[in-house]
């Protein structure tokens, strides 16, 4: 006799309609009332068929009805029978074609911020005795790679990073240009952005970033008081004051994309809807990111655990605004919001966390690869160089390393199509290992998830057409 | 599907894939809860009500929806109501490999002789 139970999913309501998000497909499914009360007859425990047509039947489902939602749900794997469903997440394809190259183009910068991976007291570079700089012979084997190592892929993108970038904008013009030949013979698009902290732009820099269309990210953690708690000069001076002119002169000038900013979350600074505020309404930029420092726990701006409930509790609230803008039909610029409900609209799963050695590699001034930009230098973490190519031995270690399979914690975890363990970075800075799943966030991350599932199922229940932005924005 | 609407890129994926595999009366037909896939041809049979056991309404079968040839395969491979034509799990698995369309090739369906 066949007995069903639950299957694997996390339910969820939003504009009083609920949902399934179906794990680890990432599928998401509206329930229909029949559906619904099927579901509530399995919480309790395995039912047999007959029982459940009895129990629903009660309710005035006919039988046949019954039948078509087990089918269903079966089918879709809301509800298990037997031995259950065995789907092994899949590696990647390999070799993966690249997609993005991130060149660090200095490993030298103008500040001196407190918790800098790259500098700071939890840094994985060893830049000694590495040029500083990175050249053009350097820059342009890194796009050839780019261009060969895409295979198929005909759009590509290149990002400027450092270090502080705009120490070596000459370079980054140069390199601009060359890409740009090199796509357009290669039948490719190549597209630029670049980070900076905003302390080196000049009227010529904004209007050739803007001409060449450059997206733009400024690190910049919000207004002065908290900014210039760790964001300093060498000799300790707050950096707000020397970036707040030039910013407003960049948003005033640049429309060509959206400019946004990338605040860092510390335990001096954790105000997100004040920072919110004042980056969005004050300055004017198009989006604002936060992300927690990346530290071991025990620097004195390392978030402890309080701190990110209190986070998750204002990410929460500005979310909910997020929501009422959507509604409306209109942008809101929290982009730790669209982010996550690009990725549950198109209904990822990840088997690794993120492109990083994947679709991405990061590039230092020595042409060495890296995973990703935050692995620049660090020797242990070399993936070959930009002269001989991708180390594919090396970069299949990484991956292996990193995969789904391989953390056993994240094997129950309803989250896991979204996070699949968290950032390498990050878990190697507390766990010494890249491939550790990122445990001190596991609640913040479903509690985050649960939050953006609820505001996507309001959307999709009061405003689907919204949704249609998160098709276009994939496709770009 | 029915009891369960697809909502993001993925869910739509999962039901497109899903009706590909089974079709939609699928369920309905088989009255028994989930099963194994396997193969199904949903349309014709008299269990869903097609036209092609009847008439028109002139009383000929020229302005049926779908063609009246079109029962030979129902009746073949997934009708279990008796009917004149061979089987083909077993002894005939062939009958049909020259009928590539049933409208145009019936012809070519040939009597068999046990």
């Amino acid at each position: 006799m066949t007995t069903y139970r639950l299957a694997e999913f996390h339910p969820f309501r939003g504009g009083e309609r609920q949902f399934l998000y179906l794990v680890p497909s990432g599928a998401i499914f509206e329930l229909s009332d029949l559906s619904a009360a099927l579901l509530r007859q399995l919480e309790a425990g395995e039912r047999t068929r007959e029982e459940l047509l009895d129990a629903l039947g009660a309710q005035g489902h006919p039988g046949a009805e019954i039948d078509e939602a087990l089918e269903e749900m079966y089918q879709a794997r809301a509800i298990a029978s037997g031995a259950g469903f065995e789907d092994p997440p899949q590696p990647a394809p390999r070799p993966f074609p690249l997609q993005t190259i991130v060149l660090n183009v200095t490993n030298q910068c103008n500040l001196s911020c407190k918790y800098c991976y790259e500098f700071g007291e939890d840094r994985v570079a060893t830049p000694e005795g590495k040029p500083k700089f990175m050249d053009d012979a350097t820059a342009r084997a890194a796009v050839d790679m780019l261009i060969e190592q895409s295979f198929g892929r005909r759009a590509i993108h290149l990002t400027f990073f450092g270090g502080e970038t705009l120490l070596n904008f000459p370079l980054v013009r140069r390199i601009i240009e060359y890409a740009r030949e090199r796509a357009h013979a290669a039948g490719k698009y190549v597209d630029f952005s670049l980070t900076t902290n905003g302390t080196l732009l000049k009227p010529e820099i904004i209007e050739y970033l803007a001409e060449n269309q450059v997206g733009v990210t400024i690190s910049l953690d919000g207004p002065k008081e908290m900014n210039d708690a760790l964001r300093v000069f060498h000799d300790g001076r707050g950096s707000y004051d020397a970036i707040e002119p030039k910013v407003r002169e960049l948003l005033k000038r640049h429309g060509t994309r959206p400019i946004a900013a990338r605040v860092t979350l510390t335990s001096q600074v954790v105000d997100v809807l004040k920072i919110y505020r004042h980056l969005k309404h004050d300055l004017g930029f198009h989006e604002v990111g936060f992300a927690p420092v990346t530290t071991s726990p025990v620097r004195l701006y390392a978030i402890g655990g309080r701190g990110l409930d209190n986070i998750l509790e204002q990410f929460t609230e500005l979310a909910q605004e997020y929501l009422a803008f959507a509604l409306r039909g209109e942008h809101h610029g929290f982009s730790n919001v669209s982010d996550t409900l690009g990725e549950l609209h198109s209904g990822i799963s990840k088997a690794h966390p993120c492109g990083a050695a994947l679709g991405l590699v990061g590039v230092g001034p020595s042409g060495d690869i890296a995973p990703c930009h935050r692995f620049v230098d660090a020797d242990a973490h070399k993936l070959g160089h930009v002269s001989t190519g991708i180390d594919r031995a090396r970069q299949n270690e990484f991956l292996d390393r990193g995969h789904i399979g391989r953390k056993p914690e994240c094997h129950t975890c309803f989250a896991r199509p979204i996070c699949s363990g968290g950032c390498y970075h990050e878990a190697f800075v507390r766990y010494g290992d890249t491939g550790h799943a990122n445990l001190h966030y596991c609640d913040w991350i479903r509690g985050w998830t649960d939050v953006c599932l609820g505001i996507y199922g309001e959307i999709a229940a009061r405003n689907p057409a919204f949704l249609n932005h998160f098709d276009e924005r994939k496709a770009a | 599907m029915k009891h369960l609407r697809a909502v993001n890129r993925k869910a739509l994926r999962v039901e497109e894939h899903l009706a590909a595999a089974w079709g939609d009366v699928f369920a309905l037909q088989q009255g028994q809860g989930p099963s194994q896939p396997r193969p199904h041809y949903p349309l014709g049979c008299s269990l869903v009500f097609s036209p092609g056991w009847e008439v028109d309404s002139a009383g000929g079968t020229a302005g049926l929806c779908q063609p009246l040839e079109r029962d030979l395969y129902d009746c073949y491979l997934s009708c279990f109501w008796p009917a004149q034509v061979p089987d083909h799990l077993n002894n005939y698995p062939d009958w049909t490999s020259k009928c590539a369309t049933a409208t145009k090739d019936w012809r070519n369906i040939d009597l068999v002789f046990p």
